[in-house]
């Protein structure tokens, strides 16, 4: 230990990391060891045969491609909305701004009835868009607004405080400077947003890869076309073929673990780009 | 590049910060608009370049209504109070990015680019910096980017809002000495806000003093100084004694007392409020009770080149605070002592008619 300990106001570094290392173990490692543990029953053949089953590759293209577009379209339209409830004063605008939260407040199944109702042949929506040859409900395209639904407040919550914060005289420092609209939202207030819209869009992203109640309803589970994967390691778990669940969790985990860890690498990389790391 | 303004008007609600103003800021010249805050000079600024609109009257950018034409379109350079320097980018990039944002075929080389930038951070003595982000700089180094910024699109005008306003004292110091002498090489037409008198009065060709919306004076530093042309004028620059009285024979009678003084332009038996700075009073000890305001000392401070003597009102000028700036030797050769009575004699006084009086004696008050 060096003399010159640095002196801290709340002390307890060893207690914190220890109870944090020791809570993160028992709520996610040990569980997902278990699956790895699990998954390793199989031989490496029979792991393959399981991951690589035509059903099972089609669900990881529709939850994967839906997951990452859903986040995107959220991305765009969270940003906008976002702005809209930081820079405007309009009636009703605290109603809106809590009713952005409602996505995670309701439970997904009502979330999926609902929207498979208004989405339906027959439903509010789904008649008008029947006419136009638009199927909603039962194709990939009600998975896709399914989680869009369910990934909404993600990136509204995430740009909000930052927003809150970014000064509008950067906005009227660029125009001083001959800066066209676009060019100052593009040059000076997306980069400043861009770590919080990744991490909003991570965050909605990761949420949409695990859903499962809202969109099993919406989805109308067809093979090869509108199976997402936890649909498929449900579909294992009820035919009690465990290990065969864990095998497609692992691919899933790993899958998502991936796309994370480069989403923050992304992150890392813009901070170090603009200075923000030092 | 000249700018007027014409009967500008502007209302924040029911507040009005801006009351049918119109001044002529000639080419080349350093003008400081100053005024206690609030009192419209930040909106004036804001509206002459662009950022804020006028509900009523004219902005004429060399002789041109320039008030449909967009901020971007002003070539103004504007700096803010807080910098306002892009946190993402660094300094070389700052600089850049006014010229990077001009349309493509007026835009230059990134060769040519570079060049510039670093000639402007060579002006402002910052090219060492070129690579740093702003978060790596002191307050005064990013103020001098921001400058450098502005001046890259080469502006017509260069407009400063509180330039000096977020820095310590000595920085602040040495900024002002720096944007005299940037000013006096580059001679572009200024116009910068402040409420510090000093910084105002030591910086500027001219000063614009405004309080409540209203120009009180305009001028040179030496002109606003010597000659306040109202009393808010004289309060708001630099320390100040008053005595409210009225005009009786041939002085004032304040309270109980009198003070010798000429007050021709006044009528007989007028309320009138009368200033003095601290160095246009003398201490008289045991003098004439006929003469001067009584007074008993409170404090004598003698650590400066001056010795600056505090003292409380008696009598009628119960409760009133007066300071008096004395040479070194006169405080010697009137060894004052705490608590001791003495008179106030003033050899110089500025009389005002009392009613719009008041208050410049509440400027003075707040310093």
């Amino acid at each position: 230990m060096s003399a010159a300990k640095t002196f801290r106001v709340l002390p307890g570094f060893n207690l914190t990391l220890g109870y944090t290392l020791g809570y993160l173990s028992l709520i996610v490692l040990i569980p997902l060891a278990a699956v790895f543990l699990k998954t390793a029953e199989l031989s490496f053949g029979e792991f393959w045969n399981v991951v690589t089953a035509p059903r099972v590759v089609a669900s990881y293209k529709l939850s994967f491609g839906m997951s990452l577009l859903a986040a995107a379209i959220n991305a765009v339209f969270g940003l906008m909305l976002a702005w809209a409830l930081v820079r405007y004063t309009f009636p009703g605008k605290k109603l809106i701004d809590a009713l952005v939260d409602l996505p995670f407040a309701l439970p997904t199944a009502v979330a999926g009835i609902s929207l498979t109702a208004l989405y339906a042949k027959n439903g509010w929506l789904g008649q008008y868009l029947d006419v136009l040859g638009i199927q909603v409900a039962f194709k990939p395209l009600g998975v896709l607004v399914a989680l869009v639904f369910i990934g909404l407040p993600f990136v509204v919550r995430t740009v909000q405080p930052i927003l809150e914060d970014l000064d509008t005289e950067l906005e009227e420092a660029a125009t001083s400077l001959g800066a066209r609209r676009w060019q100052t939202f593009r040059h000076v207030i997306l980069p400043i947003l861009l770590p919080a819209l990744m991490t909003g869009f991570a965050l909605a992203f990761a949420r949409a890869v695990g859903e499962y109640g809202s969109v099993i309803f919406i989805a109308g589970n067809i093979p090869m076309v509108s199976e997402i994967t936890p649909l498929m390691i449900i579909t294992k778990l009820e035919q009690y073929d465990y290990t065969g669940a864990t095998a497609i969790a692992t691919v899933m985990l790993i899958l998502s673990f991936i796309l994370l860890l480069v989403i923050n690498g992304l992150q890392a990389w813009t901070a170090k780009r603009t200075g923000r790391d030092r | 590049m000249s700018i007027q303004v014409r009967n500008i008007r502007k209302q924040f609600g029911a507040f009005t910060a801006l009351d049918d103003i119109s001044l002529d800021f000639p080419t080349g010249e350093l003008v400081a608009l100053l005024g206690p805050s609030g009192c419209g000079k930040t909106t004036l600024l804001r509206i002459i370049a662009g950022l804020e609109q006028a509900d009523g009257g004219q902005v004429l950018l060399d002789g041109e209504d320039a008030s449909d034409t967009h901020v971007r379109d002003r070539q103004v350079g504007f700096v803010f109070q807080h910098y306002a320097l892009f946190r993402h980018m660094t300094v070389f990039d700052n600089v850049a990015f006014g010229i990077r944002m001009k349309p493509r075929r007026e835009r230059p080389s990134e060769k040519q680019i570079a060049d510039k930038v670093h000639e402007l951070l060579n002006l402002v003595q910052l090219d060492w910096l070129a690579d740093r982000f702003p978060s790596q700089l002191s307050g005064g180094q990013r103020q001098r980017i921001a400058l450098a910024r502005a001046l890259a699109v080469e502006p017509r005008v260069l407009l400063l809002d509180e330039p000096f306003g977020a820095l310590d004292a000595k920085v602040r110091k040495e900024l002002r000495r720096w944007l005299r002498k940037l000013h006096d090489d580059l001679h572009i037409t200024s116009i910068f806000v402040t409420h510090d008198q000093e910084e105002a009065l030591e910086v500027a060709d001219r000063v614009v003093l405004m309080n409540h919306g209203h120009v009180e004076q305009i001028g040179t530093p030496e002109e606003v100084y010597r000659h306040p042309a109202t009393p808010f004028v004289y309060g708001f620059l630099g320390a100040v004694n008053f005595f409210h009285g009225r005009v009786e024979g041939e002085g004032l009678r304040v309270g109980d007392d009198h003070l010798l003084h000429a007050a021709d332009d006044f009528g007989q038996g007028a309320e009138v409020i009368a200033f003095a700075r601290p160095h246009e009073l003398d201490i008289a000890v045991g003098a004439d009770a006929n003469q001067g305001i009584p007074a008993r000392v409170s404090r004598v401070l003698s650590f400066g080149v001056t010795a600056r003597v505090e003292l409380d009102g008696l009598n009628g000028a119960t409760g009133q605070h007066f300071e008096v700036e004395l040479t070194r030797e006169r405080a010697a050769e009137l060894a004052l002592e705490e608590g001791q009575a003495v008179r106030l004699l003033p050899s110089r006084l500025s009389i005002f008619e009392q009613g719009h009086a008041a208050n410049a004696a509440a400027a003075g008050a707040r310093k």
